[in-house]
């Protein structure tokens, strides 16, 4: 397959931490080819590397060895201003906690990632904010919620503006980390369904990860890490 | 900006609060300024607004030449030697003195300038003085209800009020002029203070000084040998100095607190692709609007205030003047402020992953 079709790519990929006079290896000789429109979802303990794993994947973190490529740029020659635009232009990232900023509403959480990448002209343009409403409307926040700020949406509408915020920029890539420990039994199911429906609607390579059993069954392939290392 | 203005406006009552320490730090600034530059004139303006491009300041006795009035004679020979200098083109004695003015309304202290006409501030009424008249500032005039033809009595000596001059003041005692002739007879001084030099070009001014043991200044340095002036201002730009420094670290500690409470909205910023210079630009920003909006503020509250405070005490301030004082604390502020912002630059967009967890 093309890189075109393979937007993210990890080939023996070793990380480590530095932890008093030793280092702890978080990443060990970890291999991962996510295709667009496909769902993965790695499994695992805490402390098993997962956390460790998206980082990498962010191009937040450079690992010790191996090669990264990122819609179909190998991440490990390019300078941090380059890998920072990289980023922001292919990475989409849901975290755990929905990190939204307290002083935007829902579609400016949307708006300020299209400022980051383009510009006043870009917000200029009504079209970035009536897609802002087209994509908040298309993960189930209605009208009335979209002009809120985050401390008047519920745990399920602050995570649903997550998902949409890192869609906003159509990336190729789509790093999910535990998008569901937050929220009860039922609106896991909902941010799980969903996750997968934008996956496919939006042809993005998703890698989820989560300790829910009720996510990993939506997966199309579930990897489990054990100790810094990947499996099927 | 786009993140900027929307925390100025969601975190209001904070920016509020630290908007009206500025607006409160600018209002002393601008209205201590306006006080400054009012006892300025108050005891500089006649010095300063000499028709001369240097003073020469001579010593009694040989004795080494100090820039001060107080201190100051210069001899015939002085005047004689200044005069036949090459480049220069009139070398004019001048008389300083203070005195006290008495007339039948009341009394109280002037300074006493005696000179050439050439020399006399712009007049509004009359004529320069001759022998046994005097040139009252208009701030006399005022004082006493005198006019053209009044009697005065200078120290001892009566004279002859001949016209009123544009207001000028000494060592924060109004002027008032006679011909030189005449200053000495009042002020009871043989020899007059300094001299007046109106230079051509090619004038050697230091080997003039070394020859003739004059120290010779340029106008604008010669108030500074106005007793009590150097102290006075001195006090008064230390203390607004002070609050400078003042403005700028309350700014940097205000953004200091502001930047570590946003780390984690920062981080989110920073992961989602904004670049270190993107968020400190637009700290900086917001910085640039709260020291605008606060010391603009304040500066209207020191120019209303100096309207009042113009009937008892000396104050100069207008939109001209208040402007150096404005932008000094905007940019210390944000001096300041670019300490704090700093910060961000090291903040890891990992942990909005919850690396630290």
């Amino acid at each position: 397959m093309t890189d075109r079709r393979i937007p993210l790519a990890l080939d023996r990929v070793r990380l480590t931490y530095p932890d008093g006079d030793r280092r702890l290896t978080a990443l060990d000789d970890v291999g991962l080819r996510v295709a667009a429109g496909e769902l993965v979802a790695v499994a695992g303990p805490s402390g098993s590397g997962k956390s460790s794993l998206l980082a990498v994947a962010a191009t937040l973190l450079r690992p010790d060895a191996g090669t990264v490529r990122l819609a179909g740029q190998d991440v490990g020659v390019l300078r941090a201003a380059a890998r920072t635009a990289l980023r922001r232009r292919a990475v989409g990232i849901v975290f755990q906690q929905p990190n939204l900023l307290p002083s935007l509403t829902s579609v400016e959480q949307l708006l300020v990632t299209a400022h980051l990448r383009g510009g006043r002209r870009a917000l200029r343009r009504a079209t970035e904010r009536r897609r802002a409403e087209e994509l908040l409307e298309s993960v189930g926040l209605d009208a009335s919620r979209r002009r809120r700020r985050p401390h008047r949406l519920s745990g399920g509408e602050r995570q649903r503006v997550n998902i949409a915020r890192a869609l906003f920029g159509t990336p190729q890539v789509l790093l999910v980390d535990e998008p569901t420990s937050a929220l009860d039994h039922e609106r896991g199911a909902r941010v799980a369904e969903l996750l997968r429906e934008v996956t496919r609607t939006h042809g993005t390579a998703t890698v989820l990860v989560t300790h829910d059993l009720g996510v990993l069954g939506r997966a199309d392939r579930v990897l489990h890490m054990t100790d810094g290392r990947l499996a099927e | 900006m786009f993140v900027a203005l929307r925390d100025l406006r969601f975190a209001r009552g904070r920016f509020a609060l630290m908007g009206v320490v500025v607006t409160l730090l600018a209002t002393l600034v601008v209205f201590l300024h306006g006080l400054t530059e009012g006892l300025a004139r108050d005891s500089s303006s006649a010095v300063a607004g000499l028709p001369a491009d240097r003073i020469a300041f001579g010593a009694p006795g040989g004795a080494e030449p100090e820039v001060s009035f107080s201190d100051s004679t210069v001899s015939a020979e002085q005047v004689r030697g200044w005069t036949a200098a090459d480049g220069v083109r009139a070398a004019e004695p001048l008389g300083v003195a203070m005195t006290r003015l008495t007339v039948r309304a009341g009394a109280g202290s002037v300074s006493l300038f005696g000179g050439p006409p050439a020399l006399l501030p712009r007049l509004t009424e009359g004529t320069a003085p001759g022998r046994g008249e005097a040139a009252v500032s208009a701030a006399v005039a005022g004082t006493y209800g005198l006019t053209v033809g009044d009697r005065v009595r200078l120290g001892t000596r009566g004279l002859t009020v001949s016209g009123v001059t544009e207001d000028r003041a000494h060592a924060h005692a109004p002027t008032v002029w006679t011909d030189l002739p005449t200053w000495h007879t009042v002020s009871g001084h043989e020899r007059p203070t300094v001299l007046a030099l109106t230079l051509a070009s090619g004038a050697d001014v230091p080997a003039v000084d070394a020859r003739l043991a004059t120290a010779t200044v340029p106008t604008g340095d010669a108030v500074e040998g106005i007793a009590s002036h150097a102290a006075e201002q001195g006090s008064l730009r230390l203390v607004q100095g002070c609050l400078f420094v003042v403005a700028a670290l309350v700014t940097g500690a205000f953004f200091t607190v502001w930047t570590v409470q946003r780390r984690p909205e920062i981080a989110v910023l920073k992961a989602v692709g904004a670049s270190s210079g993107y968020l400190v630009r637009d700290a900086l920003a917001q910085a640039l609007v709260l020291l605008l909006g606060g010391t603009l503020l304040g500066a209207g509250l020191a120019l209303a205030g100096g309207l009042v405070a113009v009937r008892g005490v000396p104050f100069v301030l207008d939109v001209r003047t208040a402007g150096p004082p404005v932008a000094a604390m905007v940019v210390l502020g944000l001096a300041g402020a670019g300490l704090a912002v700093r910060r961000i630059t090291s903040v890891d967009p990992l942990t909005a992953l919850g690396a630290g967890r």
